[in-house]
């Protein structure tokens, strides 16, 4: 029976949590995500030779450099959402 | 492929002992009771940012991928490159689906992406099916591990016709049976550290070397006819090779974390801030992979398809041969045998965590569910275990009986299927207002219309036309917006139809946060 009254103590602090605005699962600063889909996924932009870096044509080293602005972005949502 | 190369497979077989030793010795690793699923399985659930790292890349990154990726640049050209855009996408998804998943399943000792659905939908028909295709998907993707182990084995001299040229495979894959079935997890999770040292040190070799030896990125670059360079720019009344490079990358992304090993992974980290921390980490691997894209290139530029010693090889296993054949041009045997250990070592590890997933999705969501519902601890690991044995043995008997191309073509279904479970499992995450039905008859369609799509064109690429424009795509994309639209038409319905009487759902808000 104590047993049970604590877990509905549980449950209903529990429930109370999750009103505060951290713990709504939701933050802006996931929009910065959407930087990413877009760069990396419309190849418009990129489908090109030139120019080229280090003789790598302009295709390719676009896209590795996105992958370093990708986890940079992916980095300051983390701090940014950080508790 | 005359003769073997002794010093290459000296080295091959040195690193190979070591790793053995080491998957049997990682049972006494944060030692935890093997005799609980969540112990075998998720290594307790312990470890910290820094193996995840290690295991979740090894898990993610497989032998097949390092093989397969360059070997599509050296036959197909710019597409291959789609690795690159798909590697870029798949850690916002991490990072906003998983921390929630891993907080909801450490709660209530989920294993497995169906024990969530179950806990969440409270539908045992609607678990099946998730588990039925984490199944389905996950065995094909086993047996290409193989292959990856097959092409450097080959490359080595050993002679690999025939059912006695079989036999080094079945001896690397009893003893990645052996060391899964007495460690667990805790024994990819180990090797993982090791593999992944030495895939970065092949990689990075082959991109500093090759193009010193070759004169620079220009003369490689110039070397690769013009067609392979860049993507074909679409015609009229066509979005081409665009919308496919686009919707191979983005369907591939959203696949990939459904796929039951990811999971496996994932769950096993000691927290959600762990998972978050590698989503900002893990595209250190994606920068590699990209690298590696480029080493098919390389392999044009080296010219080694013209080169006789290399003709049998590009025989026997096709382009696949095209990175074993630059790195056997490249570099001194010692490190060919370091670099073919690599990737040798990268099939053995997500084998590894690919059948500990699918061992888990029979356990729990299959025998525990349907045929003995009140297991003790002890009965269920062991199930576990014996499972993950007969996984691996028919992944064997799959690839030394079955044509390699039926494994690749059931490997490229397996993507299309898989991401029929994202409405429940991904969107299940954040929200419960789907109905449970509605979502079964979704997966349903979108697995009979991706099936048909992919058995019609004979390939992933289907030409979708509208209105006399035709966007081709990647039928899993395509197939998992018909199946979300058909949910999110159906739940109203349902809803309705049961006046409220929906099942409970095992889990409360709060459970998905630390």
């Amino acid at each position: 029976m104590a047993q049970q009254d604590l877990a509905q103590q549980d449950l209903a602090q529990r429930n109370a949590t999750q009103d505060g605005a951290r713990r709504s699962g939701w933050s802006w600063w996931y929009l910065l995500f959407i930087v990413q889909f877009v760069g990396a996924l419309w190849p418009p932009f990129y489908n090109m030779a030139e120019p080229t870096f280090i003789g790598l044509p302009f295709f390719y080293w676009f896209q590795l450099a996105w992958v370093i602005v990708g986890a940079i972005l992916t980095a300051i949502v983390y701090f940014a959402t950080d508790d | 492929m005359a003769d073997i190369n002794w010093t290459a497979l000296i080295i091959f077989v040195v690193l190979f002992a070591f790793i053995t030793w080491l998957g049997f010795a990682a049972a006494h690793w944060r030692k935890g009771d093997l005799d609980q699923l969540h112990e075998w399985g998720l290594g307790g659930r312990r470890f910290g940012t820094v193996i995840t790292w290690f295991l979740v890349g090894g898990d993610l990154y497989t032998a097949y991928t390092f093989i397969a990726v360059p070997a599509l640049a050296f036959g197909a050209g710019a597409v291959a490159f789609f690795a690159v855009p798909y590697t870029i996408v798949i850690y916002p998804i991490l990072f906003l689906v998983f921390p929630r998943m891993w907080n909801v399943c450490r709660k209530h000792n989920y294993i497995t992406p169906a024990d969530f659905v179950r806990g969440r939908f409270g539908n045992r028909w609607l678990a099946l099916a998730v588990a039925i295709t984490g199944l389905v998907a996950t065995m094909p993707y086993i047996a290409l591990q193989l292959v990856g182990l097959q092409v450097v084995i080959g490359a080595l001299g050993v002679p690999s016709s025939g059912y006695v040229g079989d036999l080094p495979l079945i001896i690397a894959f009893i003893i990645l049976a052996a060391f899964t079935y007495s460690s667990g997890l805790r024994a990819p999770a180990s090797i993982a550290v090791v593999k992944d040292t030495l895939i970065y040190i092949t990689a990075f070799a082959a991109v500093i070397v090759v193009p010193l030896q070759l004169g620079g990125f220009d003369k490689i670059f110039a070397a690769v006819p013009p067609a392979k360079l860049l993507l074909a720019v679409p015609g009229a009344h066509t979005t081409g090779s665009y919308s496919y490079y686009a919707t191979l990358a983005l369907g591939s992304a959203l696949a990939l974390f459904l796929y039951p090993h990811s999971m496996t992974g994932i769950l096993s980290a000691s927290s959600g801030h762990a998972i978050r921390r590698n989503a900002a980490l893990l595209p250190g691997y994606s920068f590699m992979l990209g690298l590696l894209a480029l080493v098919g290139f390389f392999a044009i530029g080296a010219g080694v398809a013209n080169r006789p010693e290399f003709a049998a090889g590009f025989k026997q296993f096709g382009t696949n041969f095209a990175v074993p054949a630059l790195y056997l041009h490249t570099f001194p045997s010692w490190f060919v045998g370091f670099a073919f250990a690599a990737i040798g070592i990268g099939a053995l590890v997500p084998a590894a965590i690919m059948s500990i997933a699918a061992a888990n999705l029979y356990t729990r969501n299959i025998h525990r569910e349907f045929i003995n519902p009140n297991p003790t601890d002890r009965q269920e690991a062991q199930i576990a275990k014996l499972v993950s044995l007969v996984v691996k043995f028919g992944a064997l008997i799959f690839i030394v009986f079955v044509p390699t191309q039926f494994a690749i073509y059931l490997q490229l279904l397996g993507g299309i299927l898989i991401i029929q479970t994202l409405p429940s499992v991904m969107l299940g995450v954040y929200t419960r207002w789907f109905d449970d039905w509605a979502l079964l008859i979704g997966w349903a369609v979108g697995t009979a219309a991706g099936t048909a799509m992919f058995v019609v064109v004979n390939s992933p690429n289907y030409p979708l036309t509208i209105g006399g424009y035709t966007f081709p795509g990647y039928a899993a994309l395509y197939t998992v917006v018909l199946n979300l639209v058909i949910a999110v038409v159906l739940t109203p319905v349902f809803n309705a139809l049961r006046g409220g009487l929906n099942p409970a759902d095992a889990t409360v808000a709060a459970d998905y946060h630390a």
